[in-house]
C-alpha cells in the first residue's frame, strides 16, 4: 500500500470484494474491471434461479461461482469475485482456488461509514437489503480485515472513505516473472557452479567481450543464467562479479538456483546445514569486503524463481517447471523451479528423487533448465536441460535463442567429486504415453500451410481403431503420406486425364518452373531408418534390429517378415552411408517417401482376387461371345452387326487391361526383385527437408540410386516452365510415350514443394494417369466414349481439398518432430492424416 | 456372361420352337443394368445352337453397387460381374426363355415333355472348392460334366487358379428342365446375387426346383447357397419338408471361426465362468472390461449382485454397436442403466476414463497386441488405471496340438499378433507384478491336459499393499 490513491492488482490473480450489502462493490467492479472479469453471487443466484435476490437458491449458486472461479484461474484470467465476502468461510473456497491454481489473492475490503450502505442501499431500485443486515455485514467486514493478512492474502487494500472509494485508481501488476516482451536474444547458460574459467571460455565463445566491464555481446544479445552460479566451484565469488555486473549493466538476466537461495540464507544469518560445496562458497566470500556479501545478498534477493520469456515460447527455470506452473506465482512454484517436484524418496546416493516431469511435458513453452547435472544436453518434449556438470568435470553448456543451438566448453578439470556417476537419461525411457483425449472426439490441429484443420469425431473413432490395432508404433511413426489429387479431367474426346490440366493449373496458379515426375506403379512405402539401433533409440525412444521401420500409407508395417524390413533398412543405409548424406546432412536418421515395387509384392491378394480374377473372367467370356457371334453372322442374320462389332471391342479393351495390370507384376524372392523408388527425402536431425526444393530432392535421390541400382530405382523427370510451349508439348510428349507403353503416369510438382499463393497455398503435387493405366481404375471399357462421357462427371474437390489438409498435417507433422516437440504433438498430425484418409472419397480419384 | 445351348440330332431344329425364338433373328430385352440377347451360331438339320448373352454395363453396375459396398475399394469399378454366370443370367433366362421355363409350348405342345440330345456351355462359372462344387450339383440330375478350371493368368502360373471353371454339360433332357436346372444352379455356383434377397426367393426357388430339389442330395448347400441367408434357406428346407434342419447356421462374425475351433469344449463359457469367479472372489465393485468386444462379459457382470458399476471399452465401435444391442441397454430402467456405460478406447493409449476402478477384465486381448505395444499396454492398464485386480486371459499355445484342424505354427484367430506357452505368460505377468507392485496368482480354464496345460491360461493380478 505505497500510495493511497493507486491500487495495485497482479494481472493474473484473484481478487475478492469484502464489504456489506450497499458498500460500493458493484458499481467499483463495475467502474475498474472488465464485465467478464467479474463473478458476482447476484449474477450466480440469476443464471439458476432467474432472480438476482432470490436467497433460496444461494448454496447452487455459489457452487456456480466457484465452478467459475475455478475455470478462469484454470486459464490463468484476472477474477474477481463480487459477493459480500464477509465471513472467514466465505473466502475460504476462494482461497484455496487460488492456491489449486497457484496465483496471488488479492482483498479489497469497503469499510465505509454504515450510513452510507444504508443510504446506498436505499436507492437500490430492484431491491433492498434489511437493515439489520447490513449491520451485520458491515460489522463483519470491519472485522475481517486484521485477520485477511492471516488468511493468506498477499495483499489487502482498504477503502474507508467515500473520496477514496470515487478517487482511487486502479493499476494491474505484470508479475515478476512475466518477461513475455522480451524476446531476446539470448544464450541461456546452465549450472556454472563456480567455473569462473569455463564461464569466461564460454562466454568468448558465445562473442562476447570477456574483458568488457561488464561483460556484453556486440550484437546485443544477453546472457540468461538458469541459476547455481555458486558453490562446489573454485571461483563462485568471481563468477558472482561478473554476473552481478552483467545482471546490473543489463548484459545478462539470471534466475534463482538453489544453491544461491541457501547462499542468500546463510548470508542473512539463518542457520543453514553448510554442505553441498556451500562451504566453498563462504570462504571465497570471506575473502570478499561485507560490502559485497550485502551486495550478494541483495542480489540473490532479487532473483526470481522463473521467467517466461519470448510471448510464452520460453520458459526458464532453474529445475524446470511443469506447464501448469508457468507464470504462476505461489510458494508451490518457487519450490518446485528451484528442487523440481520431489516427494521425499531418495535413491541410492541420498539424492532425491524427482518426479520426471520433462517426460509427459506437453506445454507449449520451451522449458530450458538445469539443477540435475547430465551427460548430454539433450531435447525431450520440448525441454532441455542444460546442467551438463561442468563442476564435475563435464561441460559447461549454453543454448543460443531463438537459434536453439548449443554451444559448450568442456571443463578445465573434475573441481568437485560427484556424489553419483552423472546419469544417463537417455537409457531406458519409460514407455511413452499418449492419451486417448489428444486424439479421440472432435478436435484441431493447427498447421503453419493450412491454419486450424478439423478432424471431426467420427473421422477420429475409425482412425483409432486403425491406429492402435495395425499401426506400428507411434513413436516411429512421425509421419503417414497424404493423398493426392489427379489432374482436373481432360476436355480432350479420348482422355479421361491429360496434362493440359496440370500445366494448366500450376501457370494459373501462378507457379512458373514445375517438375515432371515419373510416377511409379507398386505401393507406398514411407522408410524411416537411423543409423544405428543405439541412435535409434536416442531421437525415437525406441529401436529395433532394423534400426528402423518400413511402412504403408496407413502406417502399417510394410513387411509382415521384419527380415525383409531389415534386409531392405541396411541396404538403405549403406547406399546413404556411400553417398555421405549423414555427414553432409549432419544427421543420424532419415525419413524417405517412396514407392516399393512390384504392385504385386504388396498387393498380391488383391490382385488375384480381383484384378487377375476379372481379367481372365473378361477374356475367357468375351472370346467365347465373340467367336459365336462371328460364327453366327456367317450365317447372315441382320442386326447382329453392332453387337458383334461391340463384343470384339470389349474383348481388346479386356485384353489390354489384363496387358495394364502384367506391366506391375513380376516374381519376387525375398529382396530379390524388390525395387524401391524413392521421391523424396522428408526430414533429417534439425530439418524438414521436404520443404527444399524438388530438384535438390532428385539430385540426392540419384547418388543414392547410383549406389545400389539393383535397389532403388531412378525416377525419370521433366523440369518445366508452364510458360515456355515448346517444353510443355515436350513433356507432354514424354508423357504419351511413357503411358501408351505402359507406365502409370506422372506428378507434376511445383520445383518448390511449398508455394502459396493469394488463395493458400498451392496443390504441392496432382497426379497424371495414363490411358492405359487408368483400365485398372475405371474398369477395362472406361475409354468407350458412352462410358467416357459418364466418367467425366467426376467431382474433384473433395479429393482436392483432403489433399491440401493432409499435406498440411504431414508438414506438420515434420515440423514438431523436428522441433522436438513432445510426441503427441507430432502424433496428433499423423493421427489426423489417417482420419482424414477415412473420410468417404471416390477411391478412383 | 453367357450360355449356350445346342440341341444334336436329327429334331434338333425342335430347339428353336421350344425356347420360343426364331433362329434366324435376333431378340434382345433390358434386364436390370444390362441388355440380353439370343442369337443362333448354327441352325443346321442335326445341330442348333442358341446362345443368351448378357451385356452388362459397367458403370451402371458400379453406380447400383455404390453405397452398398465399402466406398474404400475400387471393387465397384472393377470386377467379374459382367462376365461370369450369375443371378443375372437366371433373370435373363426368365424374361427370354420364359415360356420354356415355364414348360409351354404353343405350336408344338407334345414337344415339351420329350428329352433332347443337349450339350449346355457356359464359358464362366463359379466354381467353388476348387470347381469340386459343379459336379456334386449337376451329375446328380443326370449330367454329363465337364468342367475346367480357369487359370488366374496365364503369364503368372504362380498365382494358380481362379474362382471360374469353363463348363460344358452334355445330357438327354427336356428343355424345361435344362433350363431349370441352369436357372437354379448358376446363381449358387457363383455364390452372390445381384439384388435384395427376399421371401420372393424362396418361391422362385421352390417354383423351379420344385420338381428336383427336394430328392437332390446338395439341396441343403443349394438352398443356403442360393439364398445366401440363414434364415430364409432354413424356411426353403422346412417348405420341402425335410425334416430338421442345423439351427446353428447365424452368422458368427469375426470369431467364427476361433468359436469353431473351440466349440467342443464350449470354452468361452468355462472362461467367462472363470473371469465371473475371479470378479466376484474379488469383491466385485466397479468392473471395467477392457476389449469387452460384443459384450458377451459385459451381459455376465451387469447380472451379477456384488458389481455395483461396469464399463465395457473396445476399440471397435462395430463391437460396440453389437455391445449395445446385445445389452438391450435402452430397454434398462435408469438405475440399472446407469450401472453400464460402453466407451471406445484403444489400450495404448493413457484414458482418465479407465481410473479409479476395483477390477479390470481383460480376456482374450492381449493377443490381439503387437507385442512391442505391451509394454505401452501395461503401463495404461497397471501403472495409470491401477485397479486392485486385474483379471488377464489369453490362450495358451502348447495346447493348440489338440486342435486338429489347426494347422501346425499357425495361431487360433488371424488376427492374434503371438500365442504365448505358459511359461512365456508368467514370465510377462510376473515382469508386469514386479514394475507396478502387483501380485499375481495363475489358473487353468478348460481341460488341463497334463502335457500341453489348458487351452485358455488366466491370472489373477492383485495391487500390492503399500
Amino acid at each position: 500500500m505505497t500510495d493511497r490513491s493507486t491500487i495495485e492488482v497482479p494481472e493474473l490473480g484473484l481478487v475478492v470484494l469484502v464489504g456489506a450489502s450497499g458498500s460500493g462493490k458493484s458499481t467499483f467492479a463495475q467502474r475498474h474491471f472488465n464485465v467478464t472479469e467479474v463473478v458476482s453471487s447476484d449474477q450466480c443466484r440469476a443464471l439458476v434461479g432467474d432472480d438476482e435476490t432470490d436467497q433460496s437458491v444461494t448454496a447452487p449458486a455459489f457452487a456456480l461461482l466457484h465452478e467459475i472461479v475455478d475455470k478462469r484461474l484454470q486459464v490463468g484470467r484476472l477474477t474477481v469475485v463480487d459477493a459480500t465476502n464477509v465471513k472467514r468461510e466465505d473466502r475460504r473456497p476462494l482461497l484455496e482456488l487460488a492456491r489449486k491454481w497457484d496465483v496471488l489473492a488479492t482483498a479489497i475490503v469497503f469499510d465505509l461509514p454504515i450510513d452510507v450502505c444504508f443510504e446506498r442501499n436505499q436507492q437500490r431500485s430492484d431491491r433492498t437489503t434489511p437493515q439489520h443486515a447490513i449491520r451485520r455485514q458491515h460489522k463483519a467486514a470491519r472485522r475481517s480485515v486484521r485477520g485477511l493478512r492471516k488468511e493468506r492474502f498477499t495483499r489487502v487494500h482498504v477503502i474507508d472513505t467515500v473520496d477514496r472509494l470515487d478517487g482511487v485508481r486502479l493499476e494491474r501488476s505484470r508479475l515478476w516473472t512475466d518477461r513475455r516482451d522480451d524476446s531476446g536474444p539470448f544464450d541461456i547458460i546452465g549450472d556454472v557452479h563456480g567455473c569462473f574459467d569455463e564461464l569466461m571460455k564460454l562466454l568468448g565463445r558465445l562473442g562476447y567481450e570477456t574483458d568488457g566491464s561488464p561483460i556484453g555481446h556486440p550484437a546485443g544479445r544477453r546472457a540468461l543464467f538458469l541459476g547455481d552460479l555458486v558453490d562446489r566451484g573454485p571461483a563462485s565469488d568471481r563468477v558472482l562479479d561478473a554476473v552481478m555486473a552483467m545482471v546490473e549493466g543489463g548484459t545478462a538476466m539470471c534466475i534463482l538456483g538453489n544453491h544461491e537461495n541457501k547462499l542468500g540464507r546463510a548470508l542473512a544469518g539463518r542457520n543453514v546445514t553448510v554442505s553441498h560445496g556451500l562451504a566453498e562458497t563462504l570462504e571465497q566470500l570471506d575473502g570478499r569486503p561485507q560490502e559485497f556479501r550485502s551486495k550478494v545478498a541483495s542480489f540473490i534477493d532479487g532473483l526470481v524463481s522463473h521467467y517466461v520469456l519470448d510471448d510464452g515460447r520460453l520458459v526458464v527455470a532453474h529445475a524446470g517447471l511443469p506447464e501448469r506452473y508457468q507464470g504462476r506465482s505461489s510458494g508451490r512454484v518457487r519450490s518446485i523451479a528451484l528442487y523440481g517436484d520431489t516427494d521425499g524418496e531418495t535413491d541410492e546416493f541420498g539424492l532425491p528423487v524427482r518426479y520426471p516431469w520433462a517426460e509427459d511435458y506437453r506445454g507449449s513453452a520451451t522449458v530450458v533448465y538445469g539443477h540435475t547435472p547430465v551427460p548430454e544436453a539433450e531435447w525431450l518434449n520440448n525441454t532441455i536441460c542444460l546442467d551438463t556438470g561442468a563442476v564435475f568435470g563435464g561441460r559447461l553448456t549454453a543454448l543460443r535463442w531463438p537459434e536453439k543451438e548449443l554451444v559448450a566448453v568442456d571443463a578445465e578439470r573434475e573441481h568437485y567429486e560427484p556424489v553419483r556417476p552423472l546419469l544417463d537419461e537417455r537409457v531406458d525411457r519409460p514407455a511413452l504415453l499418449l492419451d486417448v483425449q489428444d486424439v479421440l472426439g472432435k478436435h484441431h490441429v493447427e498447421t503453419s500451410l493450412a491454419g486450424r484443420i478439423t478432424i471431426d469425431a467420427e473421422r477420429s473413432s475409425a482412425a483409432l481403431e486403425v491406429m492402435s490395432r495395425f499401426a506400428t508404433d507411434p513413436r516411429w511413426l512421425v509421419y503417414l503420406p497424404p493423398t493426392m489429387a489427379p489432374v482436373a479431367t481432360s476436355r480432350r474426346p479420348d482422355f479421361l486425364e491429360h496434362p493440359d490440366e496440370a500445366f494448366d493449373y500450376y501457370r494459373g496458379a501462378g507457379v512458373a518452373e514445375v517438375v515432371c515426375e515419373e510416377k511409379h506403379m507398386g505401393s507406398r512405402a514411407v522408410l524411416l531408418l537411423a543409423r544405428s539401433p543405439q541412435s535409434a533409440k536416442e531421437r525415437f525412444g525406441i529401436s529395433n534390429e532394423a534400426a528402423g521401420v518400413v511402412v504403408t500409407r496407413t502406417g502399417r508395417p510394410f513387411f509382415a517378415d521384419s527380415s525383409m524390413t531389415q534386409a531392405l533398412l541396411d541396404q538403405t543405409r549403406s547406399s546413404i552411408e556411400a553417398a555421405g548424406l549423414w555427414d553432409a546432412l549432419a544427421t543420424d536418421w532419415l525419413l524417405l517417401d517412396a514407392e516399393l515395387l512390384p504392385w504385386s509384392a504388396k498387393a498380391i491378394e488383391l490382385l488375384k482376387t480381383q484384378y487377375a480374377s476379372t481379367g481372365t473372367a473378361a477374356t475367357t467370356m468375351l472370346a467365347s461371345a465373340s467367336a459365336l457371334l462371328d460364327q453366327a453372322t456367317n450365317r447372315e442374320i441382320d442386326g447382329l452387326d453392332d453387337l458383334q462389332a461391340r463384343t470384339a471391342s470389349r474383348l481388346s479393351d479386356a485384353e489390354r487391361y489384363v496387358d495394364a495390370y502384367r506391366q506391375y507384376c513380376w516374381d519376387t524372392d525375398g529382396l530379390n526383385g524388390i525395387q524401391v523408388a524413392p521421391f523424396q527425402i522428408l526430414a533429417a536431425e534439425g530439418e524438414v527437408l521436404a520443404r527444399r526444393s524438388h530438384r535438390w530432392h532428385l539430385e540426392q535421390i540419384d547418388r543414392l540410386v547410383a549406389h545400389a541400382p539393383s535397389l532403388f530405382r531412378p525416377t525419370e523427370r521433366r523440369f518445366v516452365d508452364t510458360n515456355d510451349d515448346a517444353a510443355v508439348a515436350e513433356a507432354t510428349n514424354w508423357w504419351l510415350q511413357t503411358t501408351e507403353s505402359g507406365g502409370e503416369g506422372m506428378v507434376v510438382k511445383p520445383v518448390n514443394p511449398i508455394t502459396t499463393n493469394e488463395k493458400g497455398l498451392v496443390l504441392p503435387g496432382v497426379k497424371c494417369r495414363g490411358r492405359e493405366y487408368l483400365r485398372i481404375i475405371y474398369g477395362p471399357e472406361y475409354l468407350a466414349p458412352d462410358n467416357l462421357e459418364r466418367l467425366r462427371e467426376r467431382s474433384l474437390g473433395r479429393k482436392t481439398s483432403l489433399a491440401r489438409r493432409e499435406f498440411a498435417l504431414g508438414i506438420e507433422a515434420l515440423d514438431r518432430f523436428v522441433a522436438n516437440e513432445h510426441l503427441f504433438r507430432t502424433h496428433q498430425c499423423v493421427f489426423g492424416v489417417l482420419a482424414l484418409e477415412s473420410e468417404p472419397v471416390d477411391p478412383r480419384l | 456372361m453367357l450360355v449356350s445351348i445346342t440341341c444334336a440330332g436329327p429334331n434338333s431344329s425342335d430347339l428353336g420352337f421350344l425356347l420360343h425364338k426364331h433362329p434366324d433373328r435376333v431378340r434382345s430385352v433390358d434386364v436390370g443394368g444390362g441388355r440380353a440377347h439370343v442369337f443362333y451360331p448354327e441352325a443346321a438339320e442335326g445341330r442348333t445352337t442358341a446362345v443368351l448373352l448378357v451385356e452388362v454395363d459397367p458403370i451402371r453396375l458400379s453406380r447400383l453397387a455404390r453405397g452398398r459396398k465399402s466406398a474404400a475399394t475400387l471393387e465397384p469399378y472393377v470386377n467379374d460381374r459382367p462376365y461370369v454366370a450369375s443371378s443375372m443370367l437366371s433373370v435373363a433366362i426368365g424374361k427370354l426363355y420364359g415360356t420354356a421355363l415355364s414348360g409351354t409350348c404353343d405350336t408344338k405342345p407334345e414337344l415339351v415333355d420329350r428329352p433332347l440330345d443337349l450339350e449346355i456351355s457356359v464359358p464362366v462359372v463359379g466354381a467353388p472348392q476348387g470347381g469340386e462344387l459343379i459336379a456334386r450339383v449337376f451329375e446328380p440330375l443326370g449330367w454329363e460334366v465337364d468342367s475346367t478350371v480357369l487359370p488366374l493368368d496365364a503369364a503368372f502360373a504362380s498365382w494358380g487358379d481362379s474362382r471360374f471353371a469353363s463348363l460344358e454339360l452334355r445330357g438327354s433332357k427336356t428343355v424345361k428342365d435344362a433350363l431349370a436346372h441352369l436357372y437354379v444352379l448358376l446363381p449358387v455356383l457363383d455364390g452372390r446375387k445381384h439384388y435384395w434377397i427376399g421371401e420372393a426367393e424362396v418361391d422362385k426357388l421352390l417354383r423351379h426346383g420344385g420338381d428336383w430339389l427336394a430328392a437332390h442330395p446338395e439341396r441343403e448347400l443349394i438352398s443356403r447357397r442360393y439364398l445366401r441367408f440363414g434364415s430364409l434357406a432354413r424356411d426353403a428346407l422346412a417348405r420341402l419338408a425335410e425334416g430338421a434342419v442345423d439351427s446353428d447356421e447365424r452368422d458368427e462374425g469375426n470369431d467364427a471361426g476361433e468359436n469353431a475351433l473351440e466349440r467342443p469344449i464350449s470354452l468361452n463359457e468355462q472362461r467367462l465362468d472363470a473371469v465371473m469367479d475371479a470378479v466376484v472372489r474379488a469383491g466385485g465393485g466397479s468392473v471395467v472390461d477392457l476389449g469387452c468386444g460384443e459384450g458377451r462379459l459385459l451381459k455376465r457382470l451387469i447380472a451379477e449382485p456384488s458389481v455395483t458399476d461396469v464399463l465395457g471399452v473396445d476399440v471397435s465401435l462395430r463391437a460396440l454397436d453389437q455391445a449395445e444391442s446385445r445389452l438391450r441397454l435402452d430397454e434398462l430402467s435408469e438405475r440399472r442403466r446407469e450401472r453400464v456405460s460402453l466407451v471406445q478406447g484403444a489400450l495404448t493409449y493413457a484414458d482418465a476414463r479407465l481410473h479409479g476402478r476395483d477390477v479390470a477384465t481383460v480376456v482374450e486381448v492381449v493377443e490381439h497386441l503387437d507385442a512391442e505395444r505391451l509394454d505401452v499396454f501395461a503401463r495404461v492398464v497397471f501403472g495409470e488405471a491401477a485397479p486392485q485386480t486385474v483379471v488377464v486371459t489369453t490362450p495358451n499355445r502348447e495346447y493348440n496340438v489338440h486342435f486338429e484342424r489347426l494347422p501346425p505354427g499357425r495361431f487360433r484367430h488371424g488376427d492374434h499378433r503371438f500365442e504365448w506357452t505358459r511359461a512365456e505368460f508368467n514370465e510377462w505377468v510376473l515382469a508386469v507384478c514386479s514394475e507396478y507392485r502387483y501380485t499375481a496368482t495363475f489358473a487353468p480354464i478348460g481341460n488341463d491336459d497334463v502335457e500341453t496345460g489348458p487351452p485358455t491360461q488366466m491370472a489373477v493380478l492383485r495391487k500390492a499393499a503399500s
